[in-house]
């Protein structure tokens, strides 16, 4: 009821909310506001592996020569290279760059379905939610295939001083580096996986509305904004994720 | 827009429905790509080192701004959300140099220990 009343008769004094200095809605903004404090998380977990890493021996040797070793920290191209289907052979980074394009594909549909809401097209937006939907999971299937890999790790593993070998890594032992290389492996991707998981059911979710024209008698579809505000966020965490942990 | 009055209960498919606009968006996606696999060739063609990291660096910036700017249409709002969403990640840089400096110091200490 109240509601109903504040469509009809907006406030419009500067103090009374009838002034909106960013032009832009509450719920926008509050996205907005919401993310910034997310990048704060993330940032916070990527400090923590540059800390890590930099509390750690870099490894000095030829790329060729490179073996695991908890004494230093990890190459990541020699840590992410493998890629489903093809057991043993070394494709530097080459799975990161398709889940890489996946989720930038992802983010190009996501905004083909904003711009589509603005035209008030109820076919198209359903499409590109759709195809977002469908690239979204796509991503997250990767990463299950990566983590698996990642946990199970290579036929070689690592070699111990007594003798042992260890493959794999968990949250005590790792066979790529130091333990906490593992660790953070885990807690960034894994942070970064869970606000994809999250946005794919935002996504299922103002996609069932979409088709049940909610937003269409609402008369705008600025939910698809926030969804996309927010899908668009987790787009971007991944490109400094990419950097700092596969590249650098 | 011109939706509003006569079928606002039900989605009509034969309502004028405005031509996509959709340059922008391809451009700031081949630009991406591009970007992108500007950084893999760094990676597999230049050895490691602070001017590769610097340069990995410089790219993801210019791939964030691209993202925030152009798809989270930041660049298209008023200055004020621009400077309120911007000016506080500055803290972010002070928090990564400062603790990269401290985990050097750590490393440093644990290792000469005895020395």
């Amino acid at each position: 009821m109240s509601q109903t009343t504040t469509f009809e008769q907006p406030n419009t004094g500067t103090w009374d909310g009838g002034n909106e200095p960013f032009k832009v809605s509450y719920g926008k903004l509050m996205m907005w506001f919401f993310l910034l404090s997310d990048a704060f998380t993330f940032a916070a977990f990527l400090t923590t592996y540059g800390l890590a890493r930099h509390r750690h021996k870099a490894y000095e040797g030829t790329s060729e020569a490179f073996t695991f070793s908890t004494e230093w920290w990890p190459i990541p191209d020699k840590v992410f290279n493998a890629f489903p289907g093809f057991h043993g052979v070394d494709w530097p980074l080459a799975f990161v760059a398709l889940m890489t394009m996946i989720l930038i594909l992802s983010s190009v549909t996501m905004v083909l379905a904003v711009e589509a809401g603005h035209r008030m097209d109820k076919n198209d937006v359903q499409k590109w939610l759709l195809w977002t939907i469908l690239f979204g999971s796509m991503f997250l299937g990767c990463q299950a295939w990566e983590w698996t890999h990642f946990i199970s790790g290579t036929d070689e593993g690592m070699k111990l001083a007594d003798g042992s070998v260890i493959h794999g890594a968990n949250l005590i032992v790792n066979q790529y580096g130091p333990p906490l290389f593992a660790d953070l492996f885990f807690f960034i991707t894994g942070f970064h996986g869970t606000h994809v998981f999250s946005g794919v059911v935002l996504l299922i979710m103002i996609f069932i509305n979409t088709v049940n024209g909610v937003y269409h008698r609402r008369g705008h579809y600025e939910m698809v904004e926030k969804v996309g505000l927010y899908w668009h966020f987790v787009d971007l965490v991944w490109v400094f994720v990419f950097t700092f942990f596969y590249l650098v | 827009m011109a939706s509003h009055a006569h079928h606002s209960d039900e989605f009509d498919p034969t309502a004028d429905i405005p031509k996509p606009q959709t340059k922008v968006i391809w451009k700031t996606f081949f630009i991406l790509v591009a970007i992108t696999a500007v950084e893999f060739a760094f990676a597999f063609m230049m050895d490691p080192g602070t001017l590769r990291n610097a340069i990995f660096i410089g790219l993801t910036i210019l791939k964030a701004f691209y993202i925030v700017a152009e798809f989270m249409h930041l660049k298209h709002e008023t200055k004020g959300l621009i400077w309120a969403v911007l000016v506080p990640t500055v803290l972010l840089i002070w928090l990564l140099v400062a603790l990269l400096v401290e985990g050097t110091f750590y490393g440093e200490s644990v290792f000469n220990y005895f020395n």
